[in-house]
């Protein structure tokens, strides 16, 4: 049942998208908080997409997505010296986290993008499965 | 070929392809945003001109054939299609493309699902004799 498949795979990704919609709120929320030093400062968290074969021959194709995992991104965290704040290091420094709020604004439109699709996609399926079970009434 | 034989004709084939290529449709639609993922789509015209034995023939040059008009590429039922830009990540499905061939497949599957139905309102009709 190739319908119901097309199903799945389409509330699957949303799952995924969903997923990434959540990170990209953790981050954009986390932006600010910092750190007496590097590891302590907030850094930015991006989902791993990966496809999953839900069927696979020569006349089908039905792969779905998944998050594989998170990764924690590995961009340098800028330090701003600012002696008055409780969490500066020694020699007055704070830890910036290494967020990047236009980064983050697009992957935002994009997670939300593609889950509007991707319910267009099983509003349609369900139509055209509906049709199939009237048939002959 | 008489009705009996085959009451439901090239409906009930179509269909099953319409069904299968909503399933690849909605793959790639699904993995868009995933890294190294590449399209791929059934080309209907050649694998409906496959199942059925008299196929549509063109006998002049200028005639337009049933060929397919999308570019994909590859052996087999399923191919992977062409993108008109390469991205960075090696994701070849292009979302716009995608929507509108998905559109229109299930246009035509509700199209195709309207013959069907009106075929077997004409059988239930000629058993009846009514």
């Amino acid at each position: 049942m190739s319908m119901l498949t097309a199903l799945k795979i389409s509330s699957l990704a949303m799952t995924a998208q969903m997923v990434r919609m959540n990170t990209t709120a953790s981050n954009l929320a986390n932006m600010d908080v910092v750190g007496s030093t590097s590891d302590e400062a907030y850094k930015a968290k991006k989902p791993i997409f990966k496809t999953v074969m839900e069927n696979y021959s020569n006349s089908t194709f039905e792969a779905s997505v998944q998050v594989k995992g998170i990764y924690v991104s590995d961009r340098a965290n800028t330090k701003r010296y600012d002696p008055q704040n409780p969490a500066a290091s020694k020699d007055g420094y704070v830890f910036m986290s290494n967020v990047n709020s236009i980064e983050e604004m697009v992957d935002m439109t994009n997670a939300s993008r593609s889950y509007q699709t991707n319910v267009e996609v099983m509003n349609a399926t369900k139509k055209m499965m509906m049709s199939t079970l009237q048939l002959g009434k | 070929m008489s009705i009996l034989q085959n009451p439901l004709g090239i409906h009930a084939t179509a269909l099953k392809l319409r069904e299968q290529r909503t399933g690849v449709l909605a793959s790639n639609i699904a993995n868009v945003d995933t890294p190294n993922y590449k399209a791929r789509d059934i080309d209907f015209s050649s694998v409906m001109a496959a199942t059925q034995n008299n196929t549509m023939r063109t006998s002049h040059s200028r005639h337009i054939g049933v060929s397919n008009y999308q570019a994909l590429q590859g052996d087999g039922m399923i191919k992977y299609r062409m993108p008109n830009g390469a991205s960075l990540d090696g994701n070849t499905v292009e979302v716009n493309t995608e929507n509108n061939l998905f559109t229109e497949n299930s246009l035509r599957y509700q199209a195709t699902s309207t013959f069907l139905n009106n075929r077997i309102k004409g059988i239930m009709s000629a058993l009846r004799g009514e």
